[in-house]
């Protein structure tokens, strides 16, 4: 039985990990194709390093995920507080409303921001990028809050007021601390989203590339082992990541 | 408490303002006096390098570089109407459309002094006749990589992917155009036929040949015909270049009866807001060592005259600089207008087999 469970258990992380680890073998590949491999060499992190296009493109990844995960954050806590404290059906009315750009297809999501940024004759930009960012990042920064918020009890709210706090004291020093993790789950929700769009950033932006958009163009070339690189530096930065956050909580629990 | 407000007020409406200003690709921001130059471009279609010493050599220029994966999606992003792109490289038939759509303005060749350097075999073609809109960037040819340990008698004929000893060892470029001009050109027919018949019997000849086709692939030709498995693929000629730098048994083939070639031209676009940025930076891709350094990073064959007298190597290579009698059995593609239903209709039936 035992035996059983770490098969098991290896299956999977092969499963996971076997794509990333053969990526990662072939960036310090000599040859630029995947098929065999020639010999060690850092020739395409230096390559990647001086890319003008790729590292521009990395920071319009990174600064719109940054900025779009924040604002969509604030954005939707504070939407979720508004949302809970409304009477029980404008509540599931308006959640109902506020997840169905959660279910919608992202091409509908891309090509009506397009349009409708069209429409109003605004050209398509780093900024309409990072607004339609913002817009597809909320209605997940809600879900994950509103759990949180029912689970909370009013009562503690009421306690703060009865006590003398103002309703935006109370908020900010009894509600916000309570939702805490809901809000955390839903910043990193919305980062992660941001970082790994596609679709969106196809319609919603001209002149500016996000990653995604620039390795998708590389296809009729084939893709450069330098995005290998690229992507083996990201596993790497996101592994860190991880566990500092783990390392953290483990210290603080 | 008025104060946490206004602080996250004031992070909404600075941040987004702070990041646009901080990543536009010039680091100085929109400053109103610097020419604002919007390219699209393929996706790794230039030397780095290149790019990077037009941008440090042109300060007045505030250089927008963006990249486009087909001549279909190229065309969407230029023609809607709020659309801020001065320059693009469609391909042969994309310009004679955009022409067609009234979507370029010609180009004004007195500020672009290093055209002298094309070759004139690359102008005046049928989709600019009279060499008003577009400047020749790159080209090439398609044709059948096959691998010489696997493929014993000689390759010259398109027949051969029809041929049941190579059954499963066959791959073939996943896309309707490059499919059916194959097809076409096997039965001695134009790659642009617009006739019904020509059609049908193109897709008849693909579906019989289906049952011997391992797969249709873009990408992944390249790496399955390096690493030896399969003897036969429909690619460009550059990247068979790529190929054969990889795997010196393989080789490439214009088959006889004759295959694709392409032009990749850039053109100048109506909404241009700075035709001038728009022609110094043409004026730059046409001077003979940049042209000299993009066709060796790209491995597609430049039809830069001053460039090619520079790579010695290079033009001993048949299949970078193919002779002109073979050039010359080749067609390039034209905009069927209409007639593309037919070939669409086509493809869905031989993809559906």
């Amino acid at each position: 039985m035992n035996l059983v469970k770490k098969a098991f258990l290896t299956f999977i992380l092969v499963f996971l990990y076997a794509p990333i680890f053969v990526l990662i073998v072939y960036s310090f590949n000599e040859s630029r194709s995947m098929a065999h491999w020639t010999g060690f060499s850092l020739q395409w992190y230096r390559a990647l390093l001086q890319d003008t296009t790729i590292m521009s493109a990395l920071l319009v990844t990174v600064s719109v995920a940054v900025v779009a995960s924040l604002v969509s954050t604030v954005i939707g806590t504070f939407a979720a507080i508004g949302i809970n404290v409304m009477t029980k059906k404008v509540r599931i009315a308006v959640e109902f409303i506020t997840n169905i750009p959660v279910v919608n297809p992202d091409i509908v999501t891309g090509i009506s921001l397009m349009l409708l940024f069209i429409f109003f004759r605004i050209t398509l930009s780093y900024t309409t990028l990072l607004v339609s960012h913002i817009t597809f990042c909320i209605p997940y920064v809600i879900l994950s809050v509103m759990p949180k918020l029912s689970q909370m009890r009013d009562q503690t709210y009421e306690a703060a007021l009865d006590l003398g706090a103002t309703p935006l004291y109370a908020v900010y020093k009894v509600v916000l601390p309570e939702i805490k993790p809901g809000i955390m789950t839903g910043a990193i929700l919305a980062f992660t989203l941001s970082l790994d769009d596609f679709v969106v950033s196809l319609f919603t932006r001209q002149g500016v590339q996000t990653l995604s958009t620039l390795i998708y163009s590389m296809a009729r070339r084939g893709i450069n082992p330098k995005i290998n690189a690229l992507s083996a530096m990201m596993f790497v930065a996101v592994l860190g990541l991880l566990l500092i956050v783990n390392l953290r909580t483990d210290r603080n629990s | 408490m008025k104060k946490s407000i206004c602080v996250v007020l004031t992070l909404l409406f600075v941040l987004p303002a702070f990041a646009a200003c901080g990543t536009s690709s010039n680091p100085s921001g929109d400053s109103p006096d610097k020419m604002k130059l919007y390219v699209l471009n393929w996706g790794d279609y230039i030397d780095e390098d290149v790019l990077a010493e037009f941008i440090s050599g042109h300060p007045e220029i505030e250089m927008h570089y963006d990249t486009t994966t087909s001549n279909e999606e190229m065309l969407i992003q230029v023609q809607n109407e709020s659309s801020i792109y001065d320059l693009c490289v469609p391909s042969d038939y994309m310009i004679s459309k955009m022409v067609k759509m009234d979507l370029l303005q010609p180009l004004d060749f007195s500020q672009i002094p290093n055209f002298e350097n094309i070759d004139p075999a690359f102008l005046g073609k049928e989709f600019d006749p009279e060499n008003r809109y577009s400047v020749p960037y790159l080209w090439g040819t398609v044709g059948i990589v096959y691998n010489k340990t696997m493929v014993s008698e000689p390759v010259d004929s398109w027949e051969i992917l029809w041929d049941p000893d190579y059954s499963k060892q066959i791959i073939m470029y996943d896309s309707i155009r490059d499919s059916m001009a194959v097809a076409l050109k096997k039965l001695g027919y134009s790659m642009n036929s617009t006739d019904p018949d020509q059609i049908a019997q193109a897709e008849a000849e693909l579906i019989r040949q289906k049952p011997l086709v391992l797969a249709y692939l873009v990408d992944d030709i390249r790496e399955r015909m390096i690493s030896g498995s399969a003897a036969f693929g429909v690619m460009y000629a550059g990247d068979a270049i790529t190929c054969i730098e990889e795997n010196p048994d393989l080789e490439y083939v214009i088959p006889k009866e004759g295959s694709n070639v392409w032009f990749d031209n850039a053109v100048l676009l109506k909404r241009s807001q700075n035709a001038e940025a728009a022609h110094i930076f043409i004026n730059y891709l046409c001077d003979a060592e940049v042209a000299r350094r993009n066709s060796e990073y790209i491995g597609y064959s430049t039809p830069n005259k001053a460039a090619m007298e520079m790579m010695d190597d290079w033009n001993e290579d048949p299949i970078f600089n193919p002779p002109k009698e073979v050039v010359d059995r080749c067609e390039a593609y034209v905009d069927l207008g209409d007639a593309i239903s037919l070939y669409n209709d086509a493809w869905l039936r031989i993809k559906g087999q």
